[in-house]
């Protein structure tokens, strides 16, 4: 798109009725490293392609956990994003804190959305430049939401965000009818073939993308880069043994966690501490 | 020789119709008609702290809860006493919240009623979400223990001890919170006078998955205890039963009850000195 004269304020309309500020930070998300959700009937996988700025530095962290049933993937400008992710953890744990039961995602996806319409309609405020996949629980099952910085949010069943989605994307609405019934294990390999399709020449490792997944009774876990490698090598070697060894690990963890359940509702896992991978939040 | 005081107290009622009368003189009132001395203001002075009410006025007495294999059933009687009279005895003590959840409270009743308005509100904002997601009785136990506890710390309580049961996805909840924000959660609860009548006999007598049937007479046996001895309830009783379903109350009913024994019946026979 290109400048025009009515792109200067946010709370200035086109004559098209567009309002470009806000475009404008659409275009920001579409510019960051690329962020994939998908869900089934009992989990929601996130993954996102990790991109370090150079060989010296880290990547930026783009997968965060909101709460023990809920989790995020950014894309855009991350600085947004840790800022978005610390007001869902705010209003989580006080939602804990006065109901004693989690907040329904849904629920929280509408708080955000609204919270990003108020930029779009304050002169001294600027849209976040941030999109969200957002993957979480609530009493009706696993959803993914996307929350744009125009303040819409959106219910997918498999979505992607970010520079080159559009790959992903296109294996995603290929596969997608299929992943209601997949088993967590296969859920996880879409997402890492969908990553795989937007790095394109890029090899597939557990140093270039990052994988979070949150079930029922299974608590939100980013996998730590010895788990995420297990899944990549499962992928390409297409090994059905080394599959189903993740899949014994996994029914083992999972059994674990139901057992420490004690949450009243049914269906949203409270998580035991210390199950699966380090995560780096708390 | 009548202290100043206690003559403005005895003119409480009428300072509140005549209004026309002075501020002045009503602005400060000495001595109420129950409980300790404490003062209130009608009107903010600069200088007097702000207190808030200190003491009930209507009250309830015990509500008893269990929990059975179908759900849960609390039962209360009608009476709304006024001190050591029985004023009111067609009080509702215990009101439906949502489809799966009852609340039953002893204590003052105009702050009860305040609390089925909060509650209904709350209640409303949540169904206006209309996403498949709906507040529970372990929810709105929560939600009212941290109101009860947060105008406890502001040192204006609700004078209340809910109870709070219900059925959801298959749980049975039933939980209690006081007026000072204690709250918790068993198979059986009382409050008030049932603490100390009602609950030795549950616990004697409770078992897990009691049939209706077996809930509800162990519920009328407390309340009987209770209508004997504890001189603010009434025989006039209401059992609700919350189930998965739905919420039930009954209509106000009467237990049978004994009278006809020998000291009742010539009750000051062995007293000394009357005549």
């Amino acid at each position: 798109m290109f400048r025009n004269q009515y792109d200067t304020d946010v709370t200035t309309w086109s004559p098209a009725g567009r309002l470009h500020q806000v475009e404008y930070a659409m275009e920001a998300v579409k510019q960051g490293s690329a962020a994939i959700g998908l869900r089934s009937k009992t989990h929601v996988v996130l993954a996102t392609v990790n991109k370090a700025s150079s060989e010296l530095s880290s990547y930026q962290k783009k997968l965060f956990k909101i709460d023990n049933h809920i989790g995020i993937a950014m894309a855009g400008l991350t600085a947004d994003g840790r800022v978005l992710s610390r007001y869902m953890r705010s209003e989580c744990v006080t939602h804990n804190f006065v109901y004693e039961s989690p907040l329904p995602v849904g629920r929280l996806v509408v708080q955000v959305a609204d919270k990003a319409q108020v930029c779009t309609q304050r002169s001294w405020k600027r849209p976040y430049g941030v999109g969200l996949l957002v993957a979480g629980l609530d009493e009706t099952g696993p959803h993914l939401y996307q929350n744009c910085p125009s303040g819409n949010y959106f219910e997918f069943h498999a979505f992607a965000i970010g520079s080159r989605s559009q790959a992903a994307k296109t294996y995603l609405e290929r596969k997608f009818e299929s992943f209601m019934d997949c088993s967590k294990v296969e859920l996880v390999r879409h997402a890492l073939h969908a990553v795989k399709e937007s790095l394109q020449e890029e090899e597939l490792s557990s140093a270039n993308c990052g994988v979070a997944i949150v079930g029922i009774g299974e608590p939100f876990v980013i996998l730590d880069s010895k788990s995420l490698q297990a899944y990549i090598d499962s992928l390409e070697e297409g090994k059905n043994d080394q599959a189903a060894k993740l899949e014994v690990e996994e029914e083992g963890n999972a059994a674990v966690i139901e057992r420490q359940d004690i949450s009243g509702g049914a269906g949203v896992g409270v998580g035991a501490e210390g199950e699966g991978p380090t995560d780096m939040e708390t | 020789m009548h202290h100043p005081q206690v003559l403005r107290s005895q003119m409480r009622w009428e300072c509140h119709g005549g209004q026309e009368e002075s501020k002045q003189e009503q602005i400060y009132v000495g001595r109420s008609l129950m409980g300790p001395p404490t003062p209130f203001t009608l009107m903010p002075m600069p200088g007097v702290p702000i207190t808030h009410t200190q003491q009930p006025y209507v009250t309830g007495t015990s509500v008893l809860g269990l929990i059975y294999e179908g759900g849960v059933l609390i039962a209360a009687d009608t009476a709304g006493s006024y001190g050591s009279t029985t004023r009111f005895k067609s009080v509702e003590r215990m009101k439906a919240v949502s489809n799966n959840t009852l609340l039953g409270a002893s204590g003052e009743i105009s702050d009860f009623q305040a609390i089925t308005q909060l509650l209904d509100r709350l209640i409303v904002a949540d169904a206006m979400w209309d996403d498949g997601n709906d507040l529970g009785p372990l929810d709105i136990h929560n939600y009212l223990t941290r109101v009860m506890y947060n105008r406890r710390n502001k040192f204006d309580p609700l004078w209340n001890t809910l109870i709070l049961g219900g059925v959801k996805n298959g749980v049975k909840h039933l939980g209690s919170v006081s007026m000072i924000g204690v709250h918790y959660v068993d198979n059986h609860i009382a409050t008030g006078f049932g603490i100390h009548l009602a609950q030795p006999i549950f616990r004697e007598e409770w078992k897990e998955n009691m049939t209706l049937e077996e809930g509800t007479r162990l519920l009328e046996k407390a309340l009987l205890v209770l209508f004997y001895r504890d001189r603010s309830a009434i025989n006039k009783i209401q059992v609700a039963n919350v189930t998965e379903d739905g919420v039930h109350i009954s209509q106000p009913y009467a237990l049978k009850s004994e009278w006809n024994l020998e000291a009742f019946k010539n009750p000051t026979a062995s007293a000394a000195g009357s005549w």
